[in-house]
């Protein structure tokens, strides 16, 4: 019996449908391949995923933990959607997010006699140009030099911690307790809690405005334009008159702005001072975020909610099934991975040949 | 100051520089045969972080580390496989596979370490390698002790570097491999298989990556912990660019590098003002300032980052 | 006689396409067989069926009498067949020796380059085909290239050769070469396929002549059986009527004008030697060559994209020189690239994005940051009309459009600035009959218009129709200046291969 032959040729368009479907069957996936490796560690995988979703949603103080991890991750995931979108491979988020609470908690423990809504308003501000200015060296060494963004990026994100681990060592260690780690920043510098009895915090405004603006920059704005067209094809756009420098450079800015706001979140809005561990890879989880959403502003804050989900999930599911919560890395792993390979679905489909 | 200048504190760094080397050496040279046959590997960092706790496992568990060394070689084939399942068969991004793999590495090494180990308050230790003297070689004063005491993975590091740069640039398949990164087209035109050899070279890759990362928990360390590799991984990438993809350039780009490294060390049991941070970053930042200058005359393979589809 | 190689009901679909449609052809021992068709055919097609490259949807191979499967090259070079193809498979920083050996069994696992360059220089004696063997071929020119590719075929103890346009980037000199190598193959009893566009050469050197037509086999011939015309019409399907302009008559000022223009290319060498030239407007100005004599810098330094390295344009009177693209967009010049996916269009984004993106950021597409999508999707429409624009709607990504649709779209996003000044590059390259049509008759609209007009172009018959005066570029230098016929097809091609327009009756 001969089998069917099978054609790969390229889509002329891609239904609605199937975009959505793509990222969905993604998941579904990369959960069949972590279920193998949790059989593997005899344990019941049917019993750990129930309690992830259980852990992060089930219960309210869940639920409100829930937010508070989304919050960064919106931040992280829209930072490399916008940068991706002009092809500017941003995989400093992490450092980037770094910088951003670095300045942030610098400009809190001045404690400066303001009001509080202004002293937010210096964070962000601060915390946002910290970013930007890191985010915006790779990005003039691509425009300008045509150096690899993926590997300068990557580099800056090791720089940027040793720097916030020296400093935290030395000159910011907190006298009273000797570990290295801040002091407290001012009381009126800190973001307001949002909901009672939780830690949601002010930042999850500040992430839902940020996709938002992204939303309107990307689709109405002629800079918008500029920086879907250098992403789509960057020597046509060259020809056609755009200034790809100007345009590579400004991404890179934002970018890195967008994704300091999230270590700004994290120190105003949740810990109150930094620590060596103030993050532990939402930079990084922002690029699977942004490739699961497809690089849309809107399907960032569905893709941010679900690994909030599991985040924080996995902790609740270690207690009670003694899965140790590193699960949660390996199931961003898979997911970056089956996501991968779906985009391929996404170029190309497969059909009989008659 | 006058510490710097003694001879003990001088042959001690350079046999450091030249301990701190081997992975580089090795995991590089891995990265150069995966980027001469156009494809860049991000996975290396994952790789060697699996590598180091598979060899940790291994040996913890059977006493053997030389099994622990091939295991953690096997590994990183194993990786290398699912690398080339995505970058070649599947023809997609290089740069996100690479980082998925090191993202599905990583996490899956603390989720091994952790279910396997648990969270002991003493954590398990294995007996490292001992540093190998070579008889007679070692005694010569100065050079011995720096060149001839050293570990075994350190020897076979400089030798991999002309046995690399001997299959690259004398046997037919390092010919065919070179051609498959510079012009698959035209090997493809010629009967050459582009997917074989890109997965042979991946491999191999894969091979020495897991194999440098033993080093870390066998020999330069005894035991397993979440910042073993340490970003090495991606210095690991700049120095393929700054080595020119040529293997005799990877070990002087390597010695530079350990040798950074080992003198942030020594320069932290000093007691040296300047915070060790800054001396652990002097790779990155000089990482940078190489790609730069690299790259206007960077001559890479010109298939580097390009999927293969024939019609 | 037996044939060496016989092709029976061959058909090949790509999506949207029958690129071959039930083609029967046969390849003899010793004689050259052509086969002959416009650009797109279906002659690539089939011989890269053959050479393994393409998977055959349907239909037979025999090779000496034998049913065979090429599913790789591998096959085919097993089975003594060799392609050179039209844009060189050859790796560029290997030398001539290795790219030669490359990939053959032979060689074992160490490689014995001493050995093989004895060898290759035995192949090199036989055949007169002379190549320094150390050389690497960065540093070779087209010709040396191209006898390197030669050689690795017959290295390989092919017995049927394929050339594809072999000589679409050789001077008439380097082309003569090759048909006298191709001779003495021929009489050593090998069979060879020359896939060719050129008529005139198909004449002079083939014993058969095998025309194709949209995928399907025409009619096989001989050059002793038949003439040009004929064959023209075979190729084409009808009385081939080209639009010829009559010379302008409202020729008016000066435009463009170039002094002295040095200008490098890509590898360094400067390809652009001391270049300088007028245009008027109400006139077309057709810049004639050999592709690869500096046509593309010119393109890249008027368009903007590059930075000359010496002289200087000006435009209505003011100086130009090295402007960038925004700049020369602006004071109204128009581009028609030669790279049209690569440079021309933004294929992922959609065809009304396409048609502003040289002017979005003036009014009425925008207003302060933001663009004003009613207007332009207003905008695109209307031009999508006028030009006759094939398409659904244009919110689609433009990639969706066929090849002369999106140049009609480049087009339409040119003229309807109302440019005085055009510099239009291969602008009819791999368009059919229609479409070809449809963008001279703009053209020369556009010159009636009082635009003055840069026509770069490989094809002479494009050139030698629609220009008012000609310009000959050899190795980046001029050669020459001709009114409309002025001068006869001969004598141009002669300055197109290095005869200055002052030596032209010393050589005739």
């Amino acid at each position: 019996m001969k089998l069917p032959k099978f054609v790969v040729e390229k889509r002329s368009h891609l239904p609605v449908w199937l975009r959505v479907l793509l990222p969905v069957f993604a998941i579904l996936l990369s959960f069949i391949f972590t279920s193998i490796i949790i059989l593997f560690a005899k344990k019941n995988p049917i019993s750990a995923f129930y309690n992830i979703f259980y852990g992060a949603l089930g219960t309210r103080l869940g639920l409100m933990e829930t937010i508070v991890k989304t919050t960064p991750l919106i931040l992280t995931g829209v930072a490399v959607s916008l940068a991706f979108t002009g092809k500017f491979w941003n995989i400093g988020a992490e450092g980037q997010l770094y910088a951003g609470a670095f300045a942030a908690t610098w400009v809190g423990i001045m404690k400066l006699p303001l009001p509080s809504p202004l002293y937010i308003l210096l964070e962000i501000a601060v915390g946002f140009i910290a970013g930007a200015l890191w985010g915006v060296i790779p990005g003039i060494l691509k425009a300008k030099y045509k150096v690899d963004d993926v590997v300068t990026t990557l580099l800056m994100n090791s720089i940027m911690i040793y720097l916030v681990t020296a400093v935290l060592e030395g000159t910011w260690r907190d006298p009273v307790t000797s570990w290295p780690q801040s002091i407290m920043i001012a009381t009126n510098a800190e973001f307001p809690k949002l909901i009672a009895r939780s830690r949601v915090h002010f930042g999850i405004v500040v992430a839902l405005v940020a996709i938002a603006l992204v939303y309107i920059l990307l689709k109405y704005t002629k800079l918008g334009f500029e920086i879907r067209a250098t992403g789509s094809k960057s020597e046509a756009a060259h020809f056609l008159g755009i200034n790809t420098t100007k345009t590579i450079i400004l991404t890179a800015l934002i970018s890195g702005g967008l994704a300091a706001l999230a270590g700004v979140g994290e120190v105003a809005g949740l810990h109150y001072h930094l620590t060596e561990n103030i993050s532990p890879g939402y930079g990084y989880t922002g690029i699977i975020i942004a490739m699961l959403a497809g690089l849309n502003p809107i399907a960032v804050v569905l893709a941010s909610f679900f690994f909030g989900i599991i985040i924080t999930g996995a902790q609740y599911m270690s207690r009670i099934t003694g899965i140790t919560s590193f699960i949660a890395d390996v199931v961003q792993g898979v997911i970056l991975l089956t996501m991968l390979g779906m985009l391929l679905l996404q170029e190309y489909r497969i059909r009989r040949a008659k | 100051m006058k510490e710097f200048l003694t001879a003990g504190f001088l042959i001690g760094l350079l046999s450091a520089t030249l301990r701190m080397a081997t992975p580089l050496i090795i995991a590089t040279l891995g990265e150069t045969f995966s980027e001469r046959s156009g494809v860049l590997n991000l996975g290396i960092e994952g790789t060697m972080l699996l590598g180091s706790l598979v060899a940790f496992l291994v040996a913890y568990r059977t006493n053997n580390l030389w099994l622990g060394v091939f295991s953690a070689g096997f590994s990183g084939i194993l990786l290398s496989l699912l690398m080339a399942f995505f970058t070649v068969t599947l023809g997609v991004s290089q740069h996100v596979s690479g980082l998925g793999i090191t993202i599905f590495a990583s996490g899956l090494s603390l989720f091994i370490y952790r279910q396997v180990i648990g969270s002991p308050s003493i954590p398990p230790t294995v007996t490292t390698f001992k540093t190998v003297a070579v008889p007679l070689l070692s005694k010569i004063p100065i050079i011995g002790p720096i060149l001839f005491d050293q570990y075994a993975l350190t020897y076979i590091a400089i030798l991999l570097v002309p046995i690399c740069g001997y299959i690259l640039f004398k046997t037919n398949f390092g010919l065919s491999l070179r051609a498959v990164g510079e012009n698959p087209e035209s090997a493809d035109a010629l009967g050459i298989n582009v997917y074989k050899t890109r997965y042979v070279s991946l491999m191999i890759a894969g091979f020495l990556m897991g194999i440098a990362g033993s080093f870390f928990t066998l020999a330069y360390f005894n035991m397993f912990l979440y910042g073993i590799v340490g970003g090495r991984g991606w210095v690991c990438i700049a120095l393929v660019i700054f080595a020119n993809w040529i293997p005799s350039k990877v070990l002087l780009g390597a010695l530079l590098f350990g040798g950074v490294d080992a003198l942030q060390l020594r320069l932290q049991a000093i007691g040296f003002n300047i915070p060790y941070q800054f001396f652990l970053m002097m790779p990155y930042v000089l990482t940078i300032i190489v790609l730069v200058i690299v790259a206007r005359r960077a001559s890479y393979p010109s298939a580097l980052l390009k999927p293969y589809r024939r019609e | 006689m037996e044939a060496v190689v016989s092709m029976r009901g061959i058909k090949k679909v790509f999506p949207g396409v029958i690129a071959n449609d039930n083609v029967n052809f046969d390849a003899y021992r010793g004689e050259i067989v052509a086969l002959l068709g416009e650009n797109g055919a279906g002659k690539t097609t089939l011989m890269k069926m053959l050479y393994g490259m393409y998977s055959k949807t349907e239909g037979d191979i025999f090779v000496r009498g034998k049913k065979v499967e090429i599913s790789s090259p591998k096959d085919a070079i097993d089975l003594g067949i060799g392609m050179i193809h039209q844009h060189f498979t050859l790796v560029n920083p290997f030398t001539v020796i290795e790219n030669i050996i490359l990939g053959m069994k032979e060689n074992g696992i160490i490689l014995k380059l001493d050995d093989a360059k004895r060898k290759v220089q035995d192949y090199m004696k036989r055949y007169q085909l002379y190549v320094d063997p150390d050389s690497k071929i960065f540093q070779l020119s087209v010709g040396e290239k191209q006898r390197v590719e030669i050689l690795k075929v017959l290295f390989r103890n092919a017995d049927v050769l394929i050339l594809d346009e072999a000589t679409a980037v050789l001077t008439p000199q380097e082309a003569e070469n090759l048909f006298k190598t191709l001779k003495i193959l021929k009489d050593e009893g090998k069979s060879i396929i020359f896939i060719s566009h050129k008529l005139y050469e198909v004449f002079e050197i083939s014993d058969r002549i095998v025309v194709l037509r949209n995928g399907k086999v025409i009619g096989e011939t001989s050059p002793t059986e038949t003439n040009i015309k004929e064959l023209a019409k075979m190729m084409v399907g009808k009385e081939v009527i080209d639009i010829v302009s009559e010379k302008s008559k409202k020729v008016g000022n000066l435009i463009i004008k170039v002094e002295d223009l040095f200008a490098t290319s890509k590898r360094g060498h400067m390809a652009i030697n001391g270049i300088s030239f007028e245009v008027k407007s109400g006139e077309i100005l057709g810049v004639a060559g050999v592709s690869g004599n500096g046509q593309k810098e010119l393109e890249d330094v008027i368009s903007g994209i590059k930075k000359p390295h010496s002289g200087a344009i000006y435009f209505n009177g003011q100086n130009i020189t090295g402007s960038s693209p925004k700049n020369i967009i602006d004071f109204g010049i128009g581009r028609i690239p030669e790279d049209r996916m690569e440079s021309g269009i933004i294929g992922e984004i959609p065809i009304y994005e396409n048609i502003v993106v040289e002017c979005y950021d003036s009014k009425p597409f925008c207003n302060a940051f933001f663009l004003n999508y009613r207007e332009i999707c207003k905008y695109a429409e209307s031009l999508t009309s006028e030009f006759d624009i094939r398409t659904p709607s244009v919110n689609f990504p433009l990639r969706t459009l066929s090849g002369g649709n999106i140049q009609k779209a480049i087009l339409a996003r040119v003229l309807s600035r109302e440019p005085r000044f055009i510099i239009a590059s291969q602008p009819t390259r791999g368009l059919d009959v229609g479409a070809t049509q449809y963008i001279h008759s703009k053209l020369i609209e556009a010159r009636e218009r009082g635009c003055g007009i840069l026509l770069i172009s490989e094809d002479l018959d494009e050139i030698l129709n629609l220009s008012d005066r000609i310009m000959v570029l050899y190795n980046g230098k001029v050669m020459g200046f001709a009114d409309k016929s002025e001068l006869s097809r001969e004598e141009i091609g002669l300055m197109m291969t290095g005869t200055k327009k002052e030596a032209l009756n010393e050589v005739a």
